[in-house]
């Protein structure tokens, strides 16, 4: 019979190689759903995983792995920070949205001054817009005891209302003959996020990439970083080695917010333009998985954001290409998280054979 | 804003129906977390409950089958997550989150070509001498059987709890799953058949909005709805009695603030949609949560 025996220690081997597992399992199994969908399943999985980096049009791919990975690197960088101390925030598409809007009104309200000023005034309103509705789920469980999981997911479909408003009222474009959505902040110069539109850089990859340095030298080598990492192995020794619990909630949900905040209106003002109803696609939810496949390490986490931009890149190509229907990618991106979940039992139990093996 | 074009009756008739989609999903969770289980994929178990009883019952012409679809669905689902959490031990929050995900992508995948078709309907039915009652005819006995269905489900479930050695020994292995295991019962049997429970009605759930609320199929169409349960839960302070309580509260919320629309109220369109979630939060901050069952969430390993 098969038995699991607790490992004294989670080994170090199978952190590494679990995700890798996670995602060959996973394409093996999509390769499986592809085929009972009537396509190639060896071709869709090239195409998904290998034609945005290595084809004959990889030129045109490539920036477009910076513009999707940006954002799902700079949010689950921030979801680390609560995941590891306990603390759930799951509602970042929530703050991801307050974030761009808060940024983008506080660009549309400069229109069409010019100004070095605006787009940083935007990135703090931004960040403060995505702190601000983090920390009403903060808030409500330091003082109440509520459910921060229960309460982030609800304000992400209220942040939805609030945009779909945004969209067809308070922000609307006035010269835009009545259709919903704001002016284009990507077009107006002091309000727009591109470095380079060719080569896919804007300020949102940037900050992505100080965010892992950043989030690396908290976690490795600062005070906090070890007293996130404690509260989340042993709630109780933290406290004695002084820890204030409550602090700790309102920092992580901060954090996470913020940067939350901050992918939004990098978007916002660059690949998106514009404030629109269906302005968020979900990288809200897709960052809890980048944050889980990149074992919420910061290097992790970038790795895993550029394969998850990926998919995102790949599915698009395969869809039009190969006629695979989007919602197969989505589904394929919840069976890499699964598959990661199942594997994960081998780096903290050991595998043994035989009845006596657990005496 | 006209607001005479409220039908007070009309409108507690209608709580009933919003609220038991709801009921349904709690109801399940309610058990799960009875047990010891955290089952963050409601969400997602509701929303592939909508899609298999939706292409069952678009299939067979039955609403009826499509109902047992739907909570056969639900149960399979449920058991992925069941064998994810209770045999290879990994984590319930991150899991349950897992499988929402995976269920959106699941259910969107599989309703692909059920777009834009209507659902076959009940055939119509009257409950004879009590549905004839002036007033509270129309409010409480003028349903589908579906709203009826929830309710005896909710007051099973209550006396199977209170009254049963099996309800007693679920308590047990949600309160303390080690000294349960040390009594000799079987933790994870007992955690498996509550998830696959859960799973059922959370299909039942979403099969509801499904056939009968909507009744069409469209992507996402749970709306969250799975999430509301989950805090019903929490209010209800793990008790299936003031679960009910909770839903008619929250089935309330969304009626009026549907009617109110309606009428042309001078509030936003998009401000109104927003308050069930409000409300939500608001009772999930005013209700101070009773003591949640003592093992909720924790892995269970016997082997040492």
């Amino acid at each position: 019979m098969l038995m699991l025996e607790k490992r004294p220690q989670p080994s170090k081997a199978w952190t590494l190689a679990a995700p890798l597992l996670a995602v060959v399992l996973t394409m093996i199994c999509g390769g499986l759903l592809f085929a009972a969908l009537g396509k190639a399943p060896v071709e869709t999985i090239r195409t998904i995983f290998f034609d945005p980096l290595f084809s004959e049009f990889a030129w045109f791919y490539r920036p477009q792995l910076l513009i999707k990975g940006a954002p799902l690197a700079l949010i689950a960088i921030g979801l680390s920070f609560g995941f590891r101390a306990g603390i759930w925030n799951i509602g970042a598409e929530g703050q991801y949205i307050v974030g761009a809007i808060c940024g983008a009104a506080v660009g549309l309200a400069f229109y069409p001054t010019e100004s070095f000023l605006i787009f940083p005034l935007m990135v703090i309103a931004g960040i403060l817009g995505g702190v601000v509705w983090a920390m009403i789920p903060g808030i409500l469980k330091v003082k109440f005891g509520t459910n921060e999981i229960l309460v982030s997911l609800m304000l992400v479909y209220v942040a939805e209302q609030l945009l779909a408003s945004m969209a067809l009222g308070t922000l609307r474009n006035p010269e835009g003959m009545g259709f919903p959505g704001s002016r284009n902040l990507a077009k107006y110069d002091s309000a727009s996020s591109w470095i380079s539109e060719n080569a896919g850089m804007h300020w949102g990859v940037v900050a992505a990439f100080i965010a892992v340095i950043f989030a690396y030298v908290i976690l490795s080598r600062h005070q906090f970083g070890f007293n996130v990492r404690l509260a989340g192995q042993s709630p109780r020794a933290a406290r004695f080695a002084g820890v204030n619990p409550k602090l700790l909630v309102l920092v992580c949900m901060g954090i996470s917010g913020g940067l939350a905040g901050a992918a939004g209106l990098f978007e916002v003002a660059g690949p998106a333009g514009q404030i629109s109803i269906d302005f968020n696609v979900g990288y809200g939810f897709t960052a809890i998985i980048v944050a889980f496949l990149g074992r919420l390490h910061p290097i992790g986490i970038l790795l895993a954001a550029g394969l998850m931009a990926l998919t995102y890149i790949g599915g698009e190509i395969a869809q039009s290409n190969l006629g695979l229907p989007g919602a197969a990618i989505q589904l394929m991106q919840g069976m890499l998280l699964f598959f990661l979940l199942m594997v994960d039992v081998l780096t903290n139990y050991r595998l043994r054979f035989g009845k006596g093996a657990t005496v | 804003m006209d607001l005479s074009a409220i039908n007070p009756i009309l409108l507690l008739a209608s709580l009933m129906v919003a609220a038991t989609p709801i009921i349904l999903a709690a109801v399940g969770e309610l058990v799960v977390e009875r047990a010891g289980v955290l089952n963050l994929g409601v969400e997602g178990m509701m929303i592939t409950g909508a899609v298999c009883g939706f292409i069952v019952a678009v299939n067979t012409g039955s609403p009826l089958l499509g109902f047992i679809g739907a909570a056969i669905g639900g149960a399979v689902l449920s058991m992925l997550f069941g064998f994810l959490t209770q045999f290879l031990l990994s984590n319930q929050v991150a899991t349950g989150l897992a499988l929402t995900l995976f269920g959106l992508g699941l259910s969107a995948l599989m309703g692909q070509s059920y777009i834009g078709i209507k659902a076959p309907e009940f055939p119509d039915w009257h409950i004879p001498v009590l549905g004839d009652i002036p007033v509270i005819g129309p409010i409480v006995f003028q349903h589908d059987p579906m709203v009826y269905v929830g309710l005896a489900i909710v007051v099973a479930v209550w006396a199977f709890l209170k009254f049963s050695r099996a309800g007693l020994i679920l308590r047990a292995v949600g309160e303390n799953h080690e000294a349960a295991h040390a009594l000799g019962y079987h933790v994870i049997r007992v955690r498996m058949l509550a998830i696959m429970f859960g799973g059922a009605c959370a299909g039942l759930g979403g099969a509801y909005l499904s056939l009968v609320r909507v009744p069409q199929w469209t992507e996402g169409m749970t709306a969250g709805a799975g999430w509301i349960a989950l805090a019903i839960v929490v209010f209800a302070s793990w008790k299936p009695m003031r679960l009910l309580l909770g839903a008619y509260l929250f089935g309330g919320v969304t009626v009026l603030q549907l009617n109110l629309q309606a009428a042309g109220m001078a509030i936003p369109v998009e401000y109104l949609s927003m308050s069930p979630y409000l409300a939500t939060i608001a009772v999930l901050v005013i209700m101070r949560a009773g003591r949640a069952p003592g093992s909720l969430g924790q892995s269970f390993h016997a082997s040492r």
